[in-house]
């Protein structure tokens, strides 16, 4: 099954309360999906400097120490914002694939879960309210997110198993539905050079649209794209920087509900997540059509 | 009027109470408040008691309904009226995908659009659309009749058996064994009771199109083997 919930502002009035917003929609997915969770959070990026969510099962060990290795590696301060199993490193825009090779040759039990200027994710294996409390959700404040509740179908119930995936800077992909040509098209996106961390179906769509953006595509055409060389059930959300897009099989079996007001554009797998948001009543709600894509940029 | 606020009432308690309503009983008129898209709002109803429903469900709202008519003050999530036996089913908004599916009997109508696979396996409901419908909408569908007042989607009827289906505007495509066929004076008549029960009175019948089995799949035919696919 899975539930989807995402969230992109236009008013910015709002911004301080994403983080509950998103808390809130998420709660009401859990029975969508009460094997893991996750969110990706956007906020606001900082000139000259990036982030890097890095995630470990010994946090208190990998962590340790973790800020001073990457900033003699890369020779300046780095600051580190530990969330339970996750922290959030802040380092030099210019030196985040330099950050990314000392973690992975130097930590071997740090796994990094994406990067970017404003991009954090955070996800983990547990009940979807427990996971959003754990990492205190409801406190954070950005320009857009995306949530997603699991149940298990293509890999195995784990940390890295859970949504959202990212594959590129500030990306990020959640998907409710299953692939079947995920393998093969892995193999593919392998020998260009992508790098995959788990045998999810749900990771290769992410690194799919990645791979597209890489070679010029925007995220509307990336996703367009999808709908020629990925086969199987989806509903995927996908966050950018500055975007948020939707996209459903031809079939649309998966279940999705927008809403926009003024004040922000919504997905969620039901109306029951959107139902709490603050004007829904007059909001326009709609379901998206199959095979079409819709994407809102600032 | 017994009020049923679902803030603060289970779901539970609510069907519970419909379902114990026996045949006279005086309780014919119910509200039901803040449903927040709640799954099986009002289903399994076997008595004549008209069920408001105040904002948006979710899955499987008015399920299985005999005699009651329910009434969704707002949109209607997937499988609305699902297996429907009699009665009348009403969403004023949207219903999402299989509204009124496998139905027996009785009256769906959707004021705004059925997204997919509306109607699919029906086998005797009436569904009236004012709005349009999906791709594969009366997907199988065996008996009843479906009218849609706006455009259907792909594959419309695709498989079908005996169901009547009345399009006003335009048909993406059609399914397999799915044809346009002459539309009747009975078939006039019967359109504009239907339009006439679903309340879209100054819609006039003779705008509609009707599509039908073409019957060629019924029995297997080896020159039919594409058609199977």
């Amino acid at each position: 099954m899975c539930g989807i919930v995402g969230l992109f502002l236009k008013d910015k009035a709002l911004e301080p309360q994403l983080g509950a917003m998103l808390a809130q929609m998420l709660g009401t997915m859990c029975d969508r999906g009460p094997d893991s969770a996750g969110f990706a959070v956007y906020g606001t990026p900082r000139s000259g400097l990036a982030k890097v969510t890095v995630q470990s099962p010994a946090p208190d060990e990998a962590f340790s120490g973790l800020a001073a290795s990457v900033g003699g590696a890369v020779g300046t301060e780095v600051a580190i914002e530990r969330r339970g199993s996750h922290a959030v490193l802040t380092v030099p825009a210019d030196r985040l694939e330099a950050v990314r090779d000392h973690i992975r040759d130097q930590h071997g039990t740090v796994r990094v879960l994406g990067a970017g200027d404003a991009i954090e994710i955070y996800k983990e294996v547990g009940y979807p309210t427990e996971v959003a409390a754990v990492f205190g959700l409801a406190n954070m404040a950005g320009t857009h997110a995306i949530g997603h509740t699991r149940m298990a179908t293509e890999s195995a119930v784990t940390t890295l198993g859970a949504h959202p995936f990212s594959t590129g800077p500030d990306q990020c992909l959640v998907h409710n539905g299953s692939l079947s040509n995920h393998n093969n098209l892995r193999r593919t996106l392998a020998r260009d050079g992508i790098r995959f961390e788990t045998e999810n179906d749900s990771e290769v769509a992410a690194a799919y649209l990645t791979a597209q953006m890489g070679q010029g595509s925007s995220l509307g055409e990336a996703l367009e794209k999808g709908l020629d060389d990925l086969d199987g059930f989806f509903t995927f959300v996908v966050g950018t920087k500055n975007g948020f897009g939707v996209l459903r099989d031809p079939i649309a079996c998966k279940p999705a509900v927008l809403a926009e007001t003024d004040r922000f554009v919504a997905f969620g797998s039901e109306y029951r997540a959107l139902a709490a948001l603050p004007g829904i009543e007059t909001a326009k709600v709609w379901e998206p059509e199959p095979a079409t894509v819709y994407f809102w940029e600032r | 009027m017994p009020v049923v606020d679902l803030a603060t009432a289970e779901l539970r308690t609510l069907n519970q109470a419909l379902h114990h309503q026996a045949p006279g009983s005086n309780e014919t008129a119910w509200e039901v408040l803040n449903p927040h898209g709640a799954h099986a709002v009002a289903v399994g109803l076997n008595a004549p008691v008209t069920v408001t429903i105040k904002g948006s469900v979710g899955y499987y709202c008015g399920g299985m309904n005999r005699e009651a008519q329910v009434v969704v003050d707002g949109s209607a999530g997937p499988g609305v009226a699902e297996n429907m036996m009699s009665g009348q089913v009403r969403v004023k908004g949207d219903a999402s995908q299989y509204a009124g599916a496998t139905g027996h009997g009785g009256l769906l109508v959707v004021e705004g659009n059925a997204s997919s696979r509306c109607g699919i396996s029906m086998k005797g409901i009436d569904i009236v659309v004012r709005g349009n419908v999906g791709h594969m909408s009366a997907f199988m569908a065996q008996a009843g009749n479906l009218v849609v007042c706006g455009d259907a989607g792909d594959a419309l009827g695709d498989s079908i058996y005996e169901a009547r289906l009345f399009v006003r505007g335009s048909v993406k495509s059609l399914g397999a064994d799915c044809i346009e066929k002459e539309m009747r004076p009975e078939h006039l008549k019967l359109l504009g009771e239907l339009l006439g029960k679903a309340g879209f009175d100054g819609i006039d019948p003779t705008s509609f199109k009707r599509f039908g089995s073409a019957r060629k799949l019924y029995n297997f035919s080896v020159d039919n083997a594409d058609s199977y696919g």
